[in-house]
Formats: C-alpha cells, sequence, structure tokens
C-alpha cells in the first residue's frame, strides 16, 4: 500500500527549472534541456527539448503564462496583470502545485478567504494539458502518453499491459 | 357508541394522523448532503481517455486483473457500466463530431439521498459525513433491490460467488482515502487534472465559475448539483448531457420523494385499520346480541322453505 502511495506520489514530482530571483532572470541560461518527471514511477523520466521549443514557438508567454517573456494578452488575465512584471519564478512548480488535492491544500484554499485563483490546476495537470492542449491545437507532436515517456516495468504491470489480446471486456458484460 | 359517532370520529382521527405524516414526509425531502461533504468535479472538455483512472481503482480497491490492459481503446467502441470487478469505466462519446470524442467517466455519484441506501430494508448502505455511499457487506443479503432503485445503474452484483453474494461499487475510497481527507485513487492519477477533488459546495462554485470565463466551452449546466437531489460527483460538458449518456429525464427531487408519500399512509393503515375493524366487528356482535339485526332475522325467513 504504502509503496503504492510513493509511486503515485513520485510520479507527480515532475522536475523543471526554477530561476530564484528577477536579477538572476537576465543572466540565467535558458536551459536547452530539462529532464521532466525525474523520479517517476509508472512512467520513466524523458528530456524535454526546450531549445528545440524556443525555435518554433518562439514566444516564451505561451507557455510561461505572465511568468517571462510577453505580457499577457489574454483580456481576463490582463485586469490584473496589465502590469505585472515577470515573477521571480519562472519554473512551473513555482507556481503549480504538485499535491493540489491534499488534506493541507484543501485547507489553506478554504482559509484564505482573499484567494482569487481558487482553480489553479495542479502540477501534473498543468503540464499535461499544456503539452497535450498545444499538441493538439497545432495538430503536430506527440499526444499520446508513451510517446513521451514509455512505462516503466511498475508502468506495465499498473496498467495490466500484459492483458493484451485476451477477450474484449465489454463482451461480459452483454 | 352510536354506529355514526364511530364513523365520524374514525374520520376524523384518520385525517389527523396522515395529515401529520405527510407533513413529516415532505420535510425529510430538503436534506441537501452534509455540510463538510467532499466531492469530485469531472470536466469531460479535460479527459482525453487515457484510462489511467480505471486502472488506479483496479489496483487501489484490489480488484481482479481486467480482460484487457488498461490502454486497450477497444473497450470504447461499446458503452459500458460499471461492475463488480470494475467500479468505474470511462465511455466514447461525440466520436464523429469534428471537435472530436469526448469521453466521460461512470462510477457511483455519492447521492446525498440515495435510492440504494433507502432501498435496502438490511441497512447495508451509509452516506458518510465526507459524502462517500458506502456499503457493509456484512449485512447485505443479495438482494439486488439497490440495483433495481440506482438511477444511474450503478451497483455491480458480483455472480460468481454463490457463497458470499455482494454488490460492489465506487467507495470514494472510503476506507484508504477519504476518511484521512486524502481524494480517491482515479482523482490522484488523472494526468490532465479532468477530476478536481474538494469540498462539494466549493466545487459547485468552482463548476459555475468555469462555465462564467469561459461560456464557449460549456452548456451552462452542471450535472449533479440538482439531479436527485443533489450527487457528490459533478460534471461539466461541451456538449448537451443527454448527448454523453447522461439520464437527462431525472427529476431534481431524490428517488424517495416519489415513495415517501407512499410511505407516509403505511403508519396510519397500521394504526387506523386494526381500530376501525374492531370497532366494526363489535358494532355488529353487539347488534346480534341485542337482536336487532334483523337483516339476519329476515335472511332466515327467507330461507326457510
Amino acid at each position: 500500500m504504502s509503496s503504492y502511495k510513493h509511486l503515485i506520489v513520485a510520479a507527480l514530482s515532475i522536475g523543471a527549472i526554477s530561476v530564484s530571483s528577477p536579477a538572476a532572470l537576465q543572466c540565467a541560461p535558458v536551459p536547452d534541456s530539462i529532464t521532466l518527471n525525474p523520479n517517476g514511477k509508472l512512467f520513466s523520466p524523458f528530456t524535454f527539448n526546450h531549445a528545440k521549443h524556443i525555435q518554433s514557438i518562439k514566444e516564451c508567454a505561451d507557455c510561461h503564462h505572465h511568468t517571462t517573456g510577453t505580457l499577457v494578452l489574454d483580456p481576463n488575465c490582463a485586469r490584473c496583470h496589465q502590469n505585472s512584471s515577470p515573477t521571480a519564478v519562472v519554473s512551473c512548480k513555482g507556481c503549480h502545485s504538485a499535491t493540489p488535492f491534499s488534506p493541507e491544500t484543501l485547507a489553506a484554499k478554504r482559509a484564505d478567504k482573499q484567494r482569487y485563483h481558487l482553480d489553479k490546476m495542479g502540477l501534473k495537470g498543468a503540464m499535461h494539458q499544456n503539452c497535450i492542449g498545444c499538441h493538439t491545437k497545432v495538430g503536430n507532436g506527440p499526444t499520446g502518453c508513451q510517446d513521451c515517456h514509455p512505462r516503466t516495468q511498475q508502468g506495465a504491470a499498473f496498467y495490466s499491459t500484459n492483458r493484451k489480446g485476451a477477450k474484449p471486456a465489454h463482451a461480459e458484460e452483454e | 357508541m352510536k354506529r355514526r359517532n364511530f364513523l365520524k370520529a374514525c374520520l376524523i382521527g384518520g385525517t389527523t394522523i396522515a395529515l401529520g405524516k405527510t407533513n413529516k414526509g415532505w420535510a425529510s425531502g430538503s436534506f441537501e448532503g452534509y455540510p463538510e461533504a467532499m466531492g469530485v468535479l469531472v470536466d469531460t472538455t479535460r479527459c482525453i481517455g487515457c484510462r489511467s483512472c480505471e486502472a488506479a481503482c483496479n489496483k487501489e480497491q484490489k480488484l481482479p486483473e481486467p480482460d484487457t490492459s488498461f490502454d486497450d481503446p477497444s473497450v470504447f467502441e461499446h458503452e459500458r457500466r460499471p461492475t463488480s470487478k470494475a467500479y468505474t469505466v470511462v465511455n466514447r462519446y461525440q466520436k464523429e463530431q469534428p471537435s472530436g470524442p469526448v469521453y466521460r467517466k461512470v462510477q457511483c455519484n455519492h447521492c446525498n439521498e440515495p435510492a440504494c441506501l433507502t432501498s435496502c430494508f438490511v441497512n447495508a448502505y451509509t452516506k458518510t459525513q465526507e459524502g462517500a455511499v458506502i456499503y457493509n457487506s456484512k449485512v447485505c443479503v443479495g438482494c439486488r433491490n439497490c440495483m433495481i432503485a440506482c438511477p444511474f445503474n450503478v451497483p455491480g452484483y458480483d455472480y460468481d460467488s454463490a457463497t458470499n453474494p455482494i454488490v460492489k461499487k465506487c467507495i470514494l475510497c472510503y476506507d484508504t482515502r477519504l476518511k484521512y481527507g486524502k481524494p480517491p485513487a482515479c482523482v490522484e492519477i488523472c494526468p490532465q487534472e479532468a477530476l478536481t477533488f474538494g469540498h462539494r459546495a466549493d466545487l459547485i462554485k468552482l463548476a459555475h465559475e468555469r462555465i462564467r470565463a469561459t461560456p464557449e466551452r460549456y452548456v451552462d449546466h452542471v450535472y449533479g448539483e440538482k439531479e436527485v437531489g443533489g450527487t457528490s460527483w459533478l460534471y461539466l460538458a461541451p456538449v448537451g448531457f443527454d448527448k454523453l449518456g447522461f439520464d437527462t429525464t431525472l427529476s431534481n427531487d431524490p428517488i424517495i420523494s416519489n415513495v415517501k408519500d407512499f410511505l407516509g399512509m403505511v403508519p396510519m393503515v397500521l394504526s387506523i385499520w386494526p381500530a376501525l375493524f374492531s370497532g366494526i366487528h363489535l358494532l355488529c356482535k353487539h347488534e346480534e346480541q341485542d337482536g336487532h339485526g334483523h337483516d339476519t332475522d329476515s335472511n332466515q325467513e327467507d330461507t326457510k322453505p
């Protein structure tokens, strides 16, 4: 049981770059590649080609909304963030919690009556929606789970991959 | 006592009791769920049909191996329903649409006023304060009333076991997770965060806020907010819910409302009818003894040759 919990938590902790201060931002090297899902148990870690994405997208704010690059264009976000300066933290995990539904996170959300971004996504959801959403929209780029990160042996057991070719699941219910 | 007075008293007494019972019955239908109940908001516009939730449920609930792997897309060819071996299933709809298919996760919706609980005469079901509808297999007699009562066609029956026939369904991971405030396994594994876990009251606000912020993305309805008195699982959809296999003919009243007026009459029948009939019986006896039973006399006369 505890090992299962452990692997879920591990799958959640997706690594990303972090830059500590705005001053460092200007001189911080933009990484060419980033290892995502470094401690993944069900899915293996994979190397995100940052340089290639910079070349094809050119607009940092498409992924790093309001944290770096041009200012927000979404009229809804612009109401507050029109004049915001880039934030100190650029990495996804700086804002998006790896445990969005833990009792602690939910309690903190309930206690903070002033909070506006109540519907902020968790880290895993934010990254997957960003990647898969954009890949689907431009019709170019992987959208399947294993196109980016092949399953580990543990992952294959979790998804019962060896059960391929057995009688279809729906045959039984009829 | 005169016959007329007796009948009058019966009528007045019966009406009083009936009115009292019915008022109580109406009051019981206004339960809106426990204030601290948790729930899950399913955003079908986010789901990509990866079936990770099915795999996570299978492992968390220690269910038997599936018939095919959890990444086999052939299961989408048929609409499935939850069974005793799969507490949750993902179905695909609208696949011919240019906007792409819509996937919908199906599991127990954890009603505020569960019909399964109402229909169960051994009290095998419990609606916990955390919002989960849990099930006690130790007292279940396998009558399957709950399967008929459920408006969402959810409980699955374990037909394989002849010695221990039990009904199985999603329990919101109550024993292993919800009890400790943790989200169910399906929510935690979802890569797209199509499932949002939180307090039911907060999720309703969140759902309406998503519709308000991006009205082009959703139809203006949160399924489960009011259906059958409200459920702990709530759904957002990009197209009409009827196109995604949801029953849109369900009333906003809990299922128990359909029968509670009738059930309210049961105590009245039990309390008045014995008195009424024994009264009639005594009256007849009394008349016979007094020799006023002219009907009997005349009958006897008629039968004389």
